[in-house]
């Protein structure tokens, strides 16, 4: 079994170490969805026919991403005897603008660079490892997303892929549940359930059937983690999932994607069928006699079948409806009654490397309690938005002023809304707080599958908690009343806030509702469903008290209470504003000062951002203020 | 079956092991209220209202275990305070127009309410949410009024685990999840079979009998449609009867029937129901006394098997009749000396 692994991976090497050989420049263009998204194809379209016209020859390479989101599309060129430099906002144009500059005349342009990525120096463009934006991070799970082309099986050979599976394939099962046990791997699907406790329970129950099911229906809204796995490093998912199918004794695997994911199931697809091709994967497993199949199942879209046992009843054709307590565990009673295993992308993809390196690797990251790192997506008014991998207990505003740069446009940093629309959000003096799984529940909010939204100061936090509350209505699976009517009254109640409507009592009755419907609802969602409110109620009741005795809305967002006004004084009557207003609100002539008809105005704003800064006329007020005006 | 030991309400007792906290406690007499239970059902847990506290733990009563050493409270502070918030979200969103509502007084939201305590006061801090005012009248006899539906599910296990049909089910998701048919089709025109099993079993007036008249009085009778011989109680009101219920205490159909036994009972009222035997003289069918009708049968019986024997006489029995009217027909034939004995059952 070995030897024929042993021959598999020294071609992938030798094919890997040619490639780094190359004589010819090789460009990599980041083309996830995210870069697909931002324009990635047209780039390739773009530098395609750029090599075409100037009859340069170069190797374009498709690769996942990297997780800079802020810098989309990033074009990576590999000049023979350069180091890789980084390209950011990448467009048609001045793609092609820097391949004649770089690949004809030797410039390498650090005016478009954003750094350079491994060893070597080019000057005027820094390190990407001496970058703010990397210096605090740690890569382990994304650690060959936007290195290697996640459709080849031997790019990810060549990064010891395949190297764990073949460690395990050696040892006893209990072996393996052992070192997963002692490397602390807690499940980052959220709830941070130690892995080894689950992997040990679904070993020991019987059944002649086990099946391991990969959670892969990422559904908060902003989070993208377990997507940027799956598109730029599936290797990683599918060799965990077969190293947990060995050690609980299971045949069959599933994951659980969503549909909405449709390059992830393409690249899935295809790393499923080249695994199998090179018997890592299927029957008898590199003459181990270990077989083990793996079929993805697409998701509908429901964000409640990400819970465990709605998942489960999904895949089996039926409405996916968390089953309500008390009911038999998943590990001995899950898909078809049968003993299965269910955990995340991210906990999957650590596997592969925890085996090969060992657990005191794994444990020699992050903190007591919560070992390893922790995934990101940190978006919102954030200047570097992406996806970022960080050991556990990593400060919180480390995260935001460092790695992330700080607030957008320089404005005042007012809250981050952690673990999507389950979670919290916690205020700037919450950001000296360590990241780990339970310190952030202590706070009122949790890590969750891992998204972080960045929130300043034109945010109302009260429009905030409504606009996640939303989100979770929705997605009830409307089983239990507390979720599905609680939910919707704690909406209605936000709604008549926003609108100016609230009445005294109404944060006392917000925080009722939210405690009996965590109390009582069946599921996880359900019991997290009231963390944005009540978190912004905690620290932000503030906020909410200035919408109900002042009808103000602080922040100038609640349409219903701020009202725009032009300063005669002020005007210059340059009829900016007026030939921008969508609804014909304003009127004024040439050089006369202007005003704002308070009837058509729908408050858009768009008259207060093009006022010229010179003249500063349209101003927003709101609560008593608007009453004056 | 072993027993265990429980403390329930400060009550040492004894129960059977595999009981629901919801089953001892009924059987002691101690109310737990419940909207999505049925007995005759499998537990589904949704509507959040028989919270008890078991070992310090809140749990639905109606789905938990007992197990030995369990203390249970079936009315502490916090599951009350639960109970009623529950119930209160659900009149949110329910049509509160009780007067003319056919489940009045018998409606078991109310006697929840009622139960839990909730108060004008209370109320009126929550906001009216109605999230679903469609009524689906096309099936004849029935009509879903989604105003009024609380979502329990116990018409969707009903359909599926009583009747093993499975015509309704969830639809939709969040607040706007709903009792539908495949595709959301009026209930008409999906399988349903109309038996009625759900409407009798709808805990509020989301599923009531069109023109439902409330009886005066409740007569036992065994149904006449077919053989099987349901048990069911008539109700009456005058000389009419006006609705029919299956007999729970009928070892035969234990409370359920089919659309016939249950609806199908204007035939009773009808002008052109025949009250006495026909006799046809001169070609023609006249009224006449069971005496006169009964006379010429045994008349004509025996003139038959005097000229011509016993073989030339047959009956045919009726799935209509009884079991015991069928034996006692064929006891008859078979002592007249023929074997000619059929049924239409048989055909």
């Amino acid at each position: 079994m070995h030897e024929a692994f042993v021959s598999l991976r020294a071609e992938a090497i030798r094919k890997w170490e040619e490639r780094q050989q190359s004589t010819i420049p090789r460009i990599l263009v980041g083309s996830a969805t995210c870069g697909c998204a931002t324009g990635a194809l047209d780039v390739i379209t773009a530098i395609e026919q750029k090599l075409q016209e100037t009859g340069i020859k170069a190797h374009i390479q498709q690769v996942g991403c990297i997780g800079m989101c802020y810098a989309e599309v990033l074009v990576d060129i590999i000049k023979p005897g350069r180091p890789r430099i980084s390209y950011k906002n990448m467009t048609p144009e001045t793609v092609a603008e820097l391949l004649e500059d770089y690949l004809l005349n030797d410039n390498p342009r650090p005016d478009l660079a954003l750094a350079v990525i491994g060893e070597g120096e080019v000057e005027g463009i820094p390190n990407l490892a001496d970058e703010p934006v990397f210096k605090s991070q740690q890569r382990i799970v994304l650690k060959n997303c936007g290195h290697i082309d996640p459709e080849s099986i031997e790019d990810y050979m060549a990064q010891d892929g395949y190297m764990g599976l073949v460690k395990a394939l050696q040892m006893q099962p209990q072996e393996i549940v052992d070192i997963v046990t002692k490397s602390e791997l807690r499940g980052r699907g959220g709830a941070g359930f130690p892995a080894g406790r689950k992997w040990n329970s679904c070993l020991r129950a019987a059944g002649d059937q086990k099946y391991v099911i990969c959670n892969a229906d990422e559904g908060d809204p902003g989070a993208f983690m377990d997507r940027s796995v799956q598109e730029g490093d599936p290797h990683a998912l599918i060799e965990g999932m077969t190293i947990a199918g060995y050690a609980i004794g299971a045949s069959k695997g599933y994951i659980y994607v969503r549909a909405e994911y449709p390059l992830a199931v393409v690249r899935l697809k295809k790393a499923i069928e080249q695994a199998k091709e090179k018997n890592l994967l299927g029957e008898n497993i590199l003459g181990s006699g270990f077989s083990f199949d793996l079929e993805i199942f697409q998701g509908a879209g429901a964000f409640v079948c990400g819970e465990s046992t709605a998942l489960v009843m999904s895949i089996e054709g039926k409405r996916g409806m968390p089953r309500p307590l008390p009911r038999p565990r998943t590990t001995e009673a899950g898909l078809w009654n049968k003993p299965t295993l269910l955990n995340n992308v991210k906990t999957f993809a650590y596997v592969p490397q925890i085996i090969h390196k060992g657990a005191d690797w794994f444990t020699s990251t992050g903190t007591e309690g919560c070992r390893g790192t922790a995934v990101f997506a940190l978006t919102g008014k954030i200047k570097r938005s992406g996806l970022i991998e960080v050991p556990m207990g990593i400060e919180l505003g480390k995260i935001i002023h460092e790695i992330g740069g700080g607030v957008l446009n320089d404005r005042k940093f007012k809250a981050v809304q952690t673990g999507g629309p389950s979670g919290g959000c916690l205020p700037e003096s919450k950001l000296n707080l360590p990241v780990d799984f339970d310190t952030l529940v202590e706070a009122g909010s949790m890590m969750g599958s891992g998204g972080m939204v960045v929130l300043d100061e034109t945010t109302c936090m009260v429009d905030v908690a409504r606009y996640f509350l939303q989100f979770t209505l929705e997605e009830s699976c409307g089983q239990c009343v507390p979720c599905r009517l609680g939910t919707l009254q704690m909406l209605e109640i936000l709604n008549e806030i926003c609108a100016g409507k609230g009445r005294e009592g109404d944060i006392e009755l917000l925080v009722e509702l939210g405690k009996s419907i965590i109390a009582s609802s069946i599921c996880g969602l359900g019991k997290s469903a009231p963390n944005p409110v009540l978190s912004t109620i905690n620290y932000f009741r503030d906020e909410y008290e200035a919408h109900i005795k002042d009808r103000a809305c602080p922040a100038l967002v609640c349409k219903d209470l701020i009202k725009y006004s032009i300063d005669v004084e002020k005007c210059s009557g340059c009829g900016l504003c007026r030939k921008n207003c969508p609804t014909e609100a304003i009127t004024g002539g040439k050089k006369e000062p202007h005003v704002i008809d308070q009837v058509k105005c729908t408050k858009c704003g768009i008259c207060y951002d093009v006022c010229p800064d010179r003249f500063r006329a349209v101003a927003c007020f709101t609560g008593k203020e608007k009453a004056a005006v | 079956m072993a027993t265990v030991k429980v403390n329930i309400n400060g009550m040492d007792v004894q129960a059977e092991e595999g009981m629901t906290i919801y089953e001892v406690a009924q059987s002691l007499g101690i109310y737990i209220p419940t909207l999505c239970y049925h007995p005759d059902l499998s537990t589904f847990g949704g509507c959040r209202v028989c919270m008890v506290e078991a070992n310090g733990e809140e749990v639905t009563a109606c789905r938990a275990p007992i197990k030995d050493g369990m203390v249970i409270k079936t009315d502490t502070e916090n599951v009350s305070q639960m109970r009623l918030i529950n119930v209160e979200l659900i009149l949110t969103n329910h049509d509160q127009d009780c007067q003319s509502c056919a489940r009045n007084n018998n409606c078991k939201l109310q006697e929840v309410s009622a139960f839990v305590g909730v108060t004008p006061e209370r109320m009126q801090r929550l906001r009216r949410v109605i999230t679903n005012e469609v009524k689906d009248i096309s099936n004849p006899i029935f009509q879903r009024d989604f105003a009024k539906c609380i979502v329990c599910g116990i018409c969707v296990r009903t359909c599926e685990e009583i009747n093993g049909i499975a015509a309704i089910d969830f639809g939709f998701r969040g607040y706007k999840t709903t009792i539908s048919t495949l595709g959301d089709k009026p209930i008409l025109e999906s399988k349903c079979e109309s038996c009625g099993e759900c409407v009798e079993r709808c805990p509020t007036g989301a599923l009531v009998v069109k023109g439902q008249v409330i009886p005066e009085r409740e007569v036992k009778t065994v149904c006449a449609y077919c053989g099987v011989g349901c048990g069911l109680i008539l109700g009456v009101r005058g000389s009419r009867v006006v609705s029919v219920r299956g007999d729970r205490e009928n070892p035969v159909n234990n409370g359920h029937l089919c659309i016939k036994g249950r609806y199908g009972f204007d035939f009773l009222n009808h002008p052109e129901r025949l009250k006495t035997p026909l006799v046809r003289k001169g070609g023609v069918l006249t009224e006449a006394s069971w005496e006169e009708a009964l006379s010429l049968v045994a008349a004509k019986i025996k003139e038959y098997r005097d000229n011509f024997g016993p073989d030339a006489l047959a009956a045919l029995a009726s799935a209509r009749c009884t079991n015991e009217d069928n034996y006692l027909l064929q006891k008859l034939f078979r002592s007249l000396g023929t074997n000619n004995i059929d049924h239409c059952a048989r055909l």
